[in-house]
């Protein structure tokens, strides 16, 4: 059997959720839309039903393309997903807005229980319900009262699910002789609400008492220094800059262990199997593959948990009023700016983080622009490069132009993400109209057992669902960069040399790889396309690397190494950076130079160098389309913009 | 005297006199936006928009161009 958990948005109906089904949840979408079914199998009466948690709405009817589903689900008996009995979580301090929609729940004729939560809240506030008077108001439904924050109410909220019939009954509606009506007829819409509103007004004159009015809440208090013209923004970018450096300096050592962990299990299994085929897909494909969708797991839990915490606590939608005016020019709206601040870290949750944004149109170009931020996997490459080509020298004795240059990159990232989503704006059409409509609930405690089920559940997604994608573009990686046609006559070719010969072993292992790199399908199309980049300032061996990067933009470095035959041990880059120095073009010239450098972190900066990235806009907007257009226009892109600052510069 | 509730300064509590007909008004009904409802205006973000009110002890943000369609009277 199939039970419902419906009920506005910020009542605590997650945490209802979470509190019937513990642990024992899996997350899914509902069929053929990308809104997030969370479901879990609760026992009544010693038998298994599973409960569906339905987006929060206030209405039937649905604000957004998201928020459909409720309607098509409920309006549809012979729906997949329809539900046999309903549990309708209300928040017990708002009773009349949250009745609305109960009301129209109650007039489709599923049995159901009503589940006053927050009951701790209301009593605060002085309402005095009685539920006796609410009982008469719904005849037939059971009503329950929890506080589901501190975990209580399961036992009543089970107890009553047992209690209630499985089959429709018939009885009076709330709204008598009233069908549903279009989801496109607002009129039809807005008359029905007020008729609702107006008889709820009514019926709760005899169930809620008001007792003496509080003075001024905690809560206005709060929002009187965190919406703060001033210090609203000072409180914001202090909270954003404090989650970053959390990010950097505690996600770094486990993504550390990660790279080891998988290092050595290479390592292991390219003993431990028979030399030959399979050993080499196994630990140089398979093995990096999972850990190349591992090592993403730290930033992800970490800023899914602080995402989490300002969410619970009621700041998150102080973040969306304060910045919702900066954004809208973009066609973004306030709610883009926690994925779009996300993606500095790191893309992948910043693009998992726009589930919040109801409105598919503003979603859509926040994903899209999202990968201009630049993100921590940049670094790597931007520190090289900038050592290798931005003299060490101070801008009027200050300004550090090394330094200079690093933050240069990530502002030109951001510009260009708000002058994208601007032309997006106008490209995109959509009839749905953005909205804002948003409630700032009160701040409260965040539960850590909802901030922790969260963590988990987005890690799961993103390692079960984006995981998939990326392990198969590895292995493809694997096999381009492992064979070639003529790759194992090259290294006979070169293991005759004398100068080989003469090679230490560390050096000959350095020179074979750099050998079989250069004549493998990617050295074979490094070349290829050497024609193409060659404007660009760049050679057939940054073209391989171009191409390598695409598992993860650091591999750039990784690559470059391999390629000069150099060790990288990743902290110190000296001898890399030594040997990209004299590096020389065939004419004599140095390939590193002002403006081939630039060109190349220009192109980083706009280049969707990110199979990872790439996997997740799959997942999120349940197409190829959005992806492959994302991987084309940010192609073209960083292509136009290094060739210009390549011809600026030389 | 009706006015629009984007017109309306802060700290002030007036009366819903209805809500005219937009693609959002079955939206700002089903808020709690009717006729006859005593909101309060809070605050209003930076820039001066959007705006907070405050209807039956909840608070409830809106854009200016989505509550210049609620008329009201003080």
């Amino acid at each position: 059997m199939k039970i419902a958990l419906l009920g506005n948005p910020n009542t605590g109906k997650s945490s209802v959720f979470n509190l019937l089904t513990g642990l024992r949840q899996q997350v899914g979408n509902f069929p053929g839309v990308t809104v997030d079914k969370r479901s879990g199998f609760i026992s009544v009466d010693e038998q298994q039903h599973e409960l569906i948690d339905f987006p929060g709405t206030y209405s039937i009817y649905p604000r957004s393309k998201d928020e459909s589903v409720v309607f098509d689900v409920l309006s549809n008996p012979t729906h997949s997903q329809h539900p046999d009995q309903i549990v309708f979580v209300a928040d017990a301090s708002n009773l009349q807005r949250n009745l609305l929609f109960f009301s129209q729940v109650y007039d489709l004729g599923i049995p159901c229980v009503l589940v006053l939560n927050m009951w701790d809240l209301a009593q605060r506030k002085g309402f005095d319900i009685s539920m006796e008077a609410l009982s008469n108001v719904f005849p037939g439904v059971p009503i329950v009262q929890s506080n589901a924050r501190i975990g209580l109410g399961k036992d009543r909220i089970l107890s009553a699910l047992s209690g209630l019939s499985t089959a429709r009954e018939e009885k009076d509606a709330f709204l008598v002789g009233h069908t549903l009506c279009e989801t496109s007829d607002v009129q039809a819409q807005k008359s029905e609400a007020e008729l609702r509103l107006k008889k709820i007004k009514e019926a709760l004159k005899h169930v809620v008492q008001m007792k003496a009015p509080s003075g001024e809440s905690t809560s206005r208090k709060i929002d009187r220094v965190l919406v703060h013209p001033i210090w609203g923004y000072v409180i914001f970018a202090f909270v954003l800059l404090t989650i970053f450096q959390f990010i950097f300096s505690f996600a770094n050592a486990p993504m550390n262990w990660i790279d080891e962990l998988f290092a050595q299990c290479s390592n292991w299994s390219s003993h431990a199997i028979q030399p030959g085929l399979l050993n080499d897909l196994v630990s140089q494909g398979i093995i990096p593959g999972i850990g190349g969708v591992v090592v993403f797991v730290p930033q992800i839990a970490m800023l899914f948990f602080f995402i989490s915490i300002l969410e619970e606590s009621g700041y998150l939608s102080r973040v969306v009023f304060i910045m919702d005016r900066l954004m809208r020019p973009f066609g973004l709206n306030g709610k883009s700016v926690v994925p779009l601040m996300s993606s500095v870290a790191c893309a992948i949750p910043g693009i998992m983080a726009t589930r919040t944004i109801s409105n598919w149109k503003e979603r859509l170009i926040t994903i899209l622009v999202a990968p201009f931020m630049s993100c921590s996997a940049r670094i790597p490459v931007y520190t090289l490069l900038i050592s290798l080509v931005i003299p060490k020298t101070y801008l009027f004795g200050i300004f550090n132009l090394q330094g200079l240059v690093l933050f240069g990159l990530y502002s030109l990232g951001i510009i260009f993400a708000l002058i994208v989503s601007f032309l997006l704006k106008l490209f995109i059409q959509q009839k749905e109209k953005g909205f804002l409509l948003l409630e700032l609930p009160d701040y409260k405690n965040p539960r850590w057992g909802n901030v922790l089920i969260n963590v988990l559940e987005k890690v799961k997604l993103f390692v079960l669902d984006a995981g998939k994608i990326i392990l198969a573009i590895s292995i493809i990686l694997w096999f381009l960069a492992s064979f070639g046609p003529n790759l194992d006559e090259a290294a006979k070719k070169l293991s005759k040399t004398t100068v080989y010969k003469e090679m230490s072993v560390e050096q000959r292992t350095q020179a074979m790889d750099a050998c079989k790199l250069s004549n493998s399908y990617i050295g074979i199309i490094g070349r290829g396309m050497e024609p193409v980049i060659a404007p660009l300032g760049y050679d057939w061996k940054i073209g391989i690397s171009l191409i390598t990067s695409f598992a993860a933009r650091e591999v750039f470095v990784g690559s470059l190494a391999t390629i000069y035959a150099v060790q990288d041990d990743g902290e110190n880059q000296h001898l890399l950076i030594d040997r990209m120095r004299t590096e020389l073009k065939p004419d004599g010239t140095p390939v590193f130079t002002l403006a081939s450098g630039v060109s190349l972190m220009v192109f980083y900066v706009f280049a969707m160098q990110c199979m990872a990235t790439l996997a997740v806009v799959k997942r999120e907007t349940n197409s190829w389309k959005w992806p492959m257009v994302q991987l084309v226009f940010m192609g073209v892109l960083a292509y136009l913009t290094a060739w210009i600052s390549f011809i600026l510069l030389s | 005297m009706m006015n629009t509730l984007d017109h309306i300064e802060l700290q002030k509590v007036v009366e819903i006199v209805s809500v005219d007909h937009s693609p959002i008004s079955s939206k700002l009904t089903e808020m709690g936006l009717v006729s006859g409802q005593l909101i309060k205006t809070l605050f209003k973000a930076p820039f001066g928009d959007p705006i907070a009110i405050e209807l039956n002890g909840s608070v409830l943000s809106l854009r200016l161009e989505e509550a210049q369609f609620i008329e009201v009277k003080a």
